[in-house]
């Protein structure tokens, strides 16, 4: 096991709920509901994806948890306790919350050290973090002079820093080239396998598609949906056929013939649901029709994010929609 | 979640709570020592104003023994034990110290506002409460220390330099002890009251203003023409620190319209930090970072 999974101490299975439990939480700022009657529980032994459009209030529901923001109404715990009545934090919970929530005086290992000290974790698990972020060779320099992505990686090591059982990240993947971007997945996913309960934000479907296992949708500070990522992806459109063709009127009639349904994308494109390619491809062939092209689309999930969000996006565009 | 408890191995095995050892206000300390003085801005910050205060006042002996021969014989005469004194901590090194303790006290919670670090900060030590008050033991036993430095050098060196005039004064002066006890608290007060603007601000630039004004300024606006006005201007620890550091003290002057208490001062000089620290630890447990 890595440096992470190595555990101090006595080993006291089953003794404790290991989860975030989110219970009709509530904050006002005024009279705008950033948060509203929100209701989630975070299981261990796995990623799950939190999203939401700009403005949900995931950032805000994150801050509730580990207690740096007072609910207005209802509650939330961690391990079967609210997070400020725990002493010290970074054993319980490691937290990325805002990669720039630094400051730009000190080291890297300067921050990490201070915040090691105050929790009674042994110095050594600065060059441990520091070591599995990739940032021993800046671990001296200044951190105003890092990048977005390495202050992400010096984030995600103080996160790392206590060996948490339960971690939590707010739009973690900002800033990260896509070596970065495979490498916070790997991570998340050997965390979740360790037995940790992993919360990843992110504004972005397709950033949890190949991360997460379970998804909490959350629009307007409610709630859209919790439910495993298969279940959530079933909502979208199913899959159907993108088929490209000079003949697209004549291909258009003929498939709706048969039982299709066929909508336009642009000149001379179609796509099909309700009639699998082979289907399309032979019935083309029976009436002459050419074609250049013949796709399978399988479901997307960026776009049944779009649709189960589409009633609860806070900064919507003028144009489209 | 009872089903989890009751079967854990269900696809991974939980992990076990972490074996954690007991909060100790001990690391809160370390932590904070250690916040303090990575900062490279702070050790300068502290080395500077060092410098800058012992060379206001040794420069205020040199130039009293260097104008010495054109002093005339009144002036000799009265010179120990008031003046000789002031040599040894000048105004303006009074001055410079509420600006820059009162300054360095206010950036040592502000700048983990302004920056974000603090909500780093209060996620690896949840209990707030006890990392401010640790914050605030750190940074009144530095300043203290700084306090303690500053006056004793500065008070040698002056001391050193009037002896060429035989003009100094010893540590068995009347009333010089409660001198430099309030030259020796100076920084303390000015730190706190800093800390304490910082934790009602919030905002670096805000705050700097306000210590400004609250530290310098405003004792600046106030006289002695009104009872209220006295009142207030009495009430400042800048006033009190003038009071307090006086060996001739114009307290006793009969044209004072409402003389000073050195009671009261020691009041004031206890009140502002105290309130201070009062108002910086409940309201870091209400608001929300």
């Amino acid at each position: 096991m890595s440096a992470l999974g190595r555990r101090r101490g006595t080993v006291r299975t089953g003794t404790v709920v290991r989860v975030i439990e989110v219970n009709h939480l509530t904050k006002r700022y005024g009279s705008t509901t950033a948060v509203d009657e929100l209701t989630f529980t975070v299981r261990p032994g796995c990623v799950t994806g939190f999203l939401g459009p700009n403005g949900a209030g995931k950032s805000t529901t994150l801050r509730m948890i580990i207690g740096l923001n007072d609910p207005t109404g209802g509650s939330v715990s961690v391990q079967g306790r609210p997070f400020r009545q725990r002493p010290r934090g970074l054993r319980h919970v490691g937290a990325l919350l805002d990669a720039g929530d630094v400051h730009g005086g000190r080291s890297a290992a300067a921050h990490l050290g201070m915040l090691a000290r105050t929790n009674a974790i042994p110095l050594r698990r600065v060059g441990e973090v520091l070591a599995e972020v990739g940032l021993t060779d800046a671990a001296r320099r200044r951190i105003g002079g890092f990048s977005l992505g390495m202050k992400q990686r010096l984030g995600i090591a103080a996160a790392l820093l206590g060996d948490p059982p339960v971690l939590l990240f707010d739009e973690p993947l900002n800033g990260l080239d896509p070596e970065g971007v495979r490498w916070v997945r790997d991570l998340f996913r050997r965390l979740a396998a360790e037995g940790r309960t992993v919360f990843v934000s992110s504004h972005l479907m397709s950033e949890m598609e190949h991360t997460a296992d379970r998804l909490v949708v959350i629009g307007r500070g409610r709630l859209i949906a919790d439910e495993p990522l298969a279940a959530f992806a079933a909502r979208g459109q199913g899959s159907g056929v993108r088929v490209r063709t000079p003949d697209a009127s004549a291909l258009a009639g003929t498939l709706q013939a048969g039982g299709a349904d066929v909508t336009r994308d642009g000149a001379g494109v179609l796509l099909v649901t309700g009639m699998d390619s082979e289907r399309v491809g032979d019935l083309a062939f029976e009436h002459g029709l050419r074609l250049h092209e013949l796709v399978v689309t399988t479901a997307s999930l960026e776009r049944a994010f779009m649709e189960l969000t589409a009633d609860s996006v806070e900064y919507a565009t003028g144009e489209t929609r | 979640m009872t089903a989890l408890s009751t079967a854990p191995a269900a696809t991974t095995a939980p992990r076990a709570e972490p074996d954690e050892p007991s909060a100790r206000f001990r690391d809160l300390l370390a932590g904070e020592w250690f916040k303090l003085w990575s900062m490279r801005s702070m050790r300068w910050g502290y080395a500077l104003g060092a410098i800058g205060i012992v060379w206001l006042n040794a420069n205020s002996a040199l130039a009293d023994v260097q104008d010495w021969d054109h002093f005339s014989a009144a002036q000799r005469a009265g010179f120990v034990p008031g003046s000789a004194f002031a040599d040894t901590f000048t105004n303006n090194a009074g001055i410079t110290v509420l600006l820059v303790a009162g300054v360095l006290g206010a950036m040592s919670l502000v700048s983990e506002y302004s920056s974000g670090l603090i909500r780093v900060s209060f996620a690896a030590v949840p209990s707030r409460r006890a990392l401010l008050g640790a914050k605030i033991a750190v940074l009144t036993a530095v300043m203290l220390a700084f306090g303690l430095v500053l006056t004793f050098t500065s008070f040698g060196l002056s001391e050193a330099i009037l002896s060429s005039k035989h003009a100094g004064i010893s540590l068995s002066q009347p009333g010089i002890r409660s001198g430099l006890t309030a030259a020796i608290l100076l920084p303390v007060v000015s730190g706190l009251v800093g800390l304490g603007l910082a934790a009602v601000i919030r905002h670096s630039a805000a705050t700097v203003v306000a210590v400004v004004s609250l530290l310098l300024l405003i004792p600046d606006f106030l006289t002695d023409q009104h009872y209220w006005s006295a009142c207030l201007d009495h009430a400042m620890p800048f006033r009190a620190f003038q009071f307090l550091h006086d060996l001739t003290p114009y307290r006793v002057n009969p044209y004072m319209k409402y003389p000073v208490h050195p009671r009261g001062e020691w009041w004031v000089f206890l009140l502002w930090p105290l309130v201070s620290v009062v108002v910086a630890l409940v309201l870091v447990e209400k608001r929300d970072v």
